[in-house]
């Protein structure tokens, strides 16, 4: 037999004179990971700065944390920020209602219709807020559909507005989330069940689209309350136009809040990032510019 | 006068030794092939021969030079990757000829070269593709053809079949053997696929969780493995619990009833008893030729694989509470031949040389069971 | 409703695709959507389209788009341009550079998702409190500002203000950056270690692989992420707004202007303008498609 069978314990060769332990990599690597290093330190310092500033700003004030206690007295905070929220919600409710019916619907039955609406999805990039809040109020600033001539009309029409602004994200996100799912085989077995197209969708669809939904709608709602142009404009006692006239007259306060709403920012996009762990797409995200 | 040679390789990664004592040395020009399931450090290993990784002890040479911690681009050996890694953004001429152009031989050089390539791999003409309109059996042989190209000393291969359909790795195999013969390259194939590795290669390395189990011919491989590691992994094995009743004649009894192997058993048990290893193919329906070992049992099943019916018997009722073994045994079609029925009793046969023994008794629960089937 | 009936084809397998009779009725299933969009989105638009073609009077005229000649209006778009063609391309290399940082080069990896979540939070934070916060750091009464006159550099004095075009850029890199760094993560992801490998084997340099193999590969998703970022800046306003009360010339603030029932006292102009955007911001949608489906392609 002529096998070279490796048997019994491993045997370190004696005096192999490059037996030196090696790095498992490029060890020549090494001086250049400085340089990747100093870039990102220099980023971190570039975006920790205003916020330091900001943050020491607010604690100018006399006595310093007055600012921030200001805030809890101060009615218009909570009047706006409650304002801009259940706007938020509102914008939340109507572009999932459409967005759903629609995404699952193109993937279901119209597969050809997709770029179309996949386009039109796309446009509010093309419309940014301060083009379609004038291109709204252009349109809708007289009879026979004046919006604009009472609060309830220009609400309406500012969430109308922050929905389209949501249809890049909502889409996108309620898209992936379908893709996910077999939803030929799901509603084929829904249907052979006896189900409608509203019990599919609000029993079947709809809850297992729970994390891109969630994700969707923690986004939608960050980008509304930090909306200032179509707010604005359209004259509606939001929390960004708040947070903009409040330095005339308050302006340690008015770094405070700023703050707080950087914070509020951060805790919604927490909510986005634990809930949209493992899924390989990330969708760009701006709002407010 | 060895070519590549391994010498007491090793790899650790933190506590966990990924590639233990590995000791090889190949003639300029054959083809040796890795084999073993997944995470036996084949991959590693010849990563290492490539350069991606540093061994943390041994020696790697090439042609007497020792290459075991140059740098990748310095290594002229040329690898073939599971996944292609084709640059997306160069054509087929542009991927199979950037090994030489970064080498800045001249343009008129890297056609010539790369046309030939081209022909080699059957896909003449076709060097302005981009990858990502190549099937994925045409995407490989570039992959192949790209390694070639800087014409290296050693060619390896890292599963480079294994995300193709059966047909075209059929094909594909043949392609790659014969090119490899056609330029006398030294080549190192890495494979969990027991059929490849002993179809393609003139050695075959198996190994097994970090270790070399034995090196050796197909065909060594295949009739005479000195490990049950070995004889489980390559080919289907039965494996049988004996009682040893006469050492030195290699006379053993299976559930009561006796027979001879050719082998004597050298340590073999420590309580008496044996693993008895048959090959399915070296049992027969019948009393057989005289001097042939014969066992009569209960048939339990018989499995129609083709060309092939694989028939599985009991033997005995069991002892000591533990399952009875049993046996499967290959015969070859016909469409004459009469099979028995399924819990008949009868009589299989078989020749001393065609078992041999393995080792201690073995938990009868898995003993019995067919060895090589995937769990 | 559509797709219940179950057909037979010729072999007698089922089919389930809806009769012709019924084709017209899968249309309704989009029929929120669209009616939603050509209310809010598409009307408007088309309002804003025909009324740049009109005069006060309510007739055709190409005059508004002549009128774009006007010095100030031509500077807006100088400007604009200007800004989003910087930002986009610092905050293109730099984000890159970032991302490639704690991706790529062997940062740990903790890093990585700590800069995709704050870049998340950071790309949303424009608008006002941005423009807040850097007034706050780097405005005449800044922290920084403060500070360093403390130690004796004074900025304002030799020169510098934030409430120039600089400061505007220096202040939409804020979300620039992070912006590039969320899109551009997913391509550097999709370089293949492999290629690395495979070049190296070649016998390929560090450099060669970078010139060969890594950028031309990236190309498609780098430009893209920048002509976005383009984009992005073209159309700000609230930041713009906040930091100049409108000191800067930009296109965004003269339709904003207009709103206020300001200067141009010609609707025709304003619509004019804001057509104008929606051009270059069109072209930039078209041009980042193309090249999205090319890094696609290759970095799927």
């Amino acid at each position: 037999m002529t096998a070279d069978v490796q048997a019994g314990a491993p045997a370190i060769p004696a005096a192999t004179p490059t037996a030196a332990v090696a790095t498992a990599g490029r060890p020549r690597r090494a001086p250049w990971r400085i340089l990747w290093w100093l870039i990102f330190l220099a980023g971190v310092a570039y975006f920790t700065l205003p916020l330091v500033g900001t943050l020491a700003f607010s604690l100018r004030a006399i006595p310093p944390l007055s600012a921030y206690t200001d805030i809890l007295t101060d009615q218009q905070f909570f009047t706006s920020l409650g304002y801009s929220f259940v706007v938020g919600l509102l914008t939340i409710v109507i572009s999932i209602s459409l967005m759903v019916p629609t995404a699952f619907w193109v993937r279901l039955r119209m597969p050809r219709a997709r770029p179309a609406v996949e386009y039109i999805t796309l446009l509010p990039f093309v419309v940014p807020p301060i083009v379609l809040v004038f291109a709204l109020i252009s349109t809708y600033s007289h009879p026979p559909l004046p919006f604009t001539h009472t609060d309830i009309g220009s609400t309406a029409l500012l969430v109308c507005g922050y929905v389209v602004l949501s249809f890049p994200y909502m889409y996108r996100a309620v898209d992936v989330g379908l893709r996910s799912m077999d939803i030929r085989a799901l509603t084929e077995a829904s249907q052979s069940l006896g189900a409608n197209w509203f019990t599919i969708l609000t029993q079947v669809i709809l809850p297992n689209l729970r994390v891109a939904l969630l994700s969707g709608a923690f986004l939608t709602l960050a980008i509304v309350i930090g909306e200032f142009t179509m707010a604005n404009y359209l004259a509606r006692p939001a929390f960004a136009p708040y947070l903009s006239l409040l330095g005339s007259n308050e302006p340690y306060q008015q770094s405070a809040v700023a703050l707080v709403s950087f914070g509020l920012t951060w805790v919604a996009m927490g909510f986005i990032t634990i809930l949209g762990r493992g899924s390989r797409s990330k969708i760009a995200v701006t709002g407010a510019r | 006068m060895a070519f590549l040679e391994l010498t007491g390789v090793q790899k650790m990664f933190g506590d966990v030794a990924a590639v233990l004592d590995f000791n090889l040395a190949t003639e300029k020009g054959e083809f040796v092939s890795f084999l073993g399931p997944s995470g036996c450090g084949k991959t590693t290993t010849l990563r290492m021969i490539a350069g991606f990784e540093k061994p943390t002890a041994g020696m790697i040479t090439v042609d007497g030079k020792d290459i075991t911690f140059k740098s990748p681009n310095q290594r002229n050996v040329g690898m073939v990757f599971q996944s292609y890694a084709l640059f997306p953004n160069m054509t087929v001429a542009g991927n199979i000829g950037f090994g030489l152009k970064v080498r800045k031989r001249p343009k008129a050089e890297i056609d010539r070269r790369v046309g030939e390539l081209l022909e080699l791999i059957h896909l003449g003409g076709r060097g302005d593709r981009y990858p990502w309109q190549l099937s994925g059996g045409q995407q490989q042989r570039v992959a192949l053809a790209r390694a070639l190209a800087i014409e290296p000393q050693v060619l390896l291969l890292d599963e480079p079949l294994s995300a193709l359909d059966a047909k075209i790795r059929l094909v594909l195999r043949k392609e790659i053997r014969a090119i490899q013969r056609q330029l006398g390259i030294t080549t190192v194939y890495v494979t969990h696929d027991q059929e490849e590795a002993l179809s393609l290669s003139d050695r075959v390395v198996v190994m097994s969780e970090g270790r070399i189990e034995q090196i050796g011919t197909p065909s060594e491989i295949y009739n005479f493995p000195s490990t049950a590691f070995v004889a489980s992994f390559v080919g289907t094995l039965n494996l049988v619990n004996a009682g040893v009743i006469d050492a030195g004649a290699g006379r053993l009894s299976i559930e009561g009833q006796e027979v001879r192997t050719a082998r004597v058993p050298g340590d073999a048990s420590t309580d008496g008893r044996v693993t008895l290893a048959l090959r399915p193919e070296g049992i027969s329906l019948g009393e057989g030729a005289t001097g042939s070992n014969r066992l009569r049992g209960a048939v339990e099943d018989i499995n129609f694989l083709g060309s092939i019916v694989r028939i599985r018997i009991r033997i005995g009722e069991g002892t000591n509470g533990e399952p009875p073994a049993t046996v499967a045994l290959d015969t070859f079609n016909d469409p004459h031949l009469k099979l028995p029925d399924v819990d008949e009793v009868i009589t299989i046969s078989f020749p001393p040389d065609a078992s041999f023994v393995l080792g201690a008794a073995r938990d009868q629960a898995t003993a019995g069971v067919e060895a090589g089937a995937e769990v | 409703m559509t797709g219940s009936v179950v057909q037979m084809n010729a072999q007698g397998a089922p089919t389930a695709r809806p009769g012709r009779r019924r084709f017209g009725r899968t249309w309704l299933g989009l029929a929120p959507f669209a009616i939603f969009s050509t209310l809010f989105l598409l009307i408007p638009t088309a309002y804003l389209v025909v009324g740049s073609f009109q005069d006060p009077a309510g007739d055709l005229t190409l005059q508004n788009y002549a009128d774009l000649s006007d010095p100030v209006i031509t500077n807006a778009y100088a400007t604009s341009l200007e800004i989003s063609l910087v930002t986009a391309v610092a905050g293109g290399v730099y984000g890159f550079l970032m991302a490639y940082a704690v991706i790529s080069a062997g940062l740990p990896r903790r890093l990585r998702s700590g800069l995709m979540t704050f870049s998340g939070v950071a790309s949303n934070f424009a608008g006002i409190p941005l423009a807040l916060a850097f007034i706050f750091t780097i405005g005449r009464t800044g922290l920084l500002t403060t500070f360093l006159d403390s130690v004796g550099i004074r900025p304002y004095e030799s020169g510098f203000s934030l409430y120039t075009k600089v400061g505007l850029e220096i202040v939409y890199f804020y979300f620039q950056l992070p912006l590039m760094i969320l899109i551009i993560a997913p391509a550097i992801d999709g370089l293949k270690q492999e290629w690395r490998e495979a070049s190296e084997n070649m016998g390929a340099t560090s450099r060669q692989y970078w010139r060969y193999v890594a950028l031309p590969v990236l190309m498609p998703s780098l430009l893209g992420a920048m002509i976005l970022l383009f984009g992005n800046a073209f159309g700000a306003q609230a930041t713009a707004y906040q930091l100049t009360g409108g000191f800067i010339n930009l296109v965004p603030l003269l339709i904003g202007n207009q709103l206020s029932g300001d200067v141009l006292h010609n609707v025709g102009l304003g619509y004019a303008l804001a057509m104008g955007m929606v051009a270059i911001l069109g072209i930039t949608l078209i041009a980042y498609s193309v090249l999205q489906r090319r890094s696609e392609r290759w970095l799927r």
